[in-house]
């Protein structure tokens, strides 16, 4: 990458951290779009518990630890994860060699 | 405070087995064709991009933003991710973040993750970036026309994802409802979404065309003319 590509890269980075382990603690608490629909339409009480509900961020919250720290950090490690996993696929993907000039 | 400790996404029970089953083999063999098609899309400049995208959207699906009275609704980032790094990479990125939300956070069902990729990695994809290259064909090739396609088109993403929903609901939903019931709770609310949803696609496509618009796909129509602003022409042609 270049300096500018990766000045474009470092602050992007750092913005998705913010908003994950930040400024997600001030998000709306109201029902989503889906749910309010499903609650209205009257079939929300399908909805089952993910397998994966035992996991230690399940519902983005560290341990079920209801406070900043713990959905700051599951935000970051969220934001981690999801760099780490779809950067390495499309690195992956990637055409090499010649095309690649540097940008 | 408020913190938004729920599922956003489509959990398990909505829908039955044999829908599930067949969202996920779709999901899948979506998903193997863009591992294949994406190659074209994705080099090592565009690559990087592509995963800081990923992550972008990641976080943003996190921030539930007001909509109506008790509503809330977040980005889907299909047309943002679409626009930027082209829409066959844009399968893979959305089926990350889906993938992290519902193994790690328990946030969308896991045997719904075939739905939610349909829904919002293959749906949203496919109608935002139509609707965004139908648009980006007729209006100018300039910044303000590429970002009046991507508004446009992820206004419209959210309701066709909510529609498409619906159509599976309608094939294999766990109870029977008037369709009509679902249709119109489904449609309304998400239609005021997409409206948020085009905010942040434009605030994003935009910071980024001011930066790099050389690494934005959807702009490639005006790179030519964004090279000779500001950028050296050899730095850029070999790209495609």
């Amino acid at each position: 990458m270049s300096r500018r590509g990766r000045t474009l890269w470092v602050v992007g980075v750092v913005v998705a951290l913010l908003v994950a382990g930040v400024l997600s603690w001030y998000a709306s608490g109201s029902p989503d779009g889906l749910e309010w629909a499903a609650e209205r339409a009257g079939f929300a009480h399908t909805a089952e518990d993910s397998a994966a509900a035992g996991s230690p961020f399940a519902d983005y919250l560290w341990d079920g630890e209801e406070n900043r720290l713990s959905a700051g950090a599951s935000g970051v490690v969220g934001v981690l994860a999801t760099l780490g996993l779809a950067g390495g696929v499309t690195w992956l993907a990637r055409r090499r060699g010649a095309g690649s000039g540097q940008g | 405070m408020c913190n938004k400790v729920r599922g956003v996404h489509v959990p398990d029970g909505f829908l039955d087995p044999a829908t599930s089953a067949t969202t996920g083999a779709l999901a899948a063999g979506t998903v193997a064709l863009a591992l294949t098609r994406a190659r074209a899309e994705l080099d090592d400049r565009t690559a990087p991009l592509a995963g800081l995208t990923a992550a972008f959207v990641f976080a943003g699906q996190m921030i539930n933003f007001p909509v109506a009275a008790g509503t809330s609704g977040h980005l889907i980032g299909a047309v943002l991710t679409a626009v930027l790094v082209g829409p066959w990479t844009a399968v893979l990125c959305m089926t990350a973040v889906l993938l992290v939300q519902a193994v790690l956070f328990a946030d969308g069902g896991l045997t719904a993750l075939g739905t939610n990729v349909t829904l919002m990695g293959l749906v949203a994809v496919l109608v935002g970036y139509g609707v965004f290259r139908g648009l980006a064909a007729v209006l100018p090739r300039t910044r303000t026309g590429v970002l009046a396609a991507s508004g446009v088109a992820a206004v419209l993403s959210v309701p066709a994802a909510a529609l498409a929903f619906v159509g599976l609901f309608a094939l294999g939903g766990t109870v029977d409802l008037a369709l009509g019931t679902v249709v119109s709770a489904m449609t309304g609310v998400h239609l005021l979404i997409g409206l948020g949803e085009a905010a942040i696609t434009v605030a994003v496509v935009g910071a980024v065309l001011a930066v790099r618009p050389d690494l934005v796909h959807g702009a490639r129509g005006m790179r030519a003319a964004a090279v000779l602003e500001d950028r050296r022409p050899a730095a850029t042609g070999a790209a495609r």
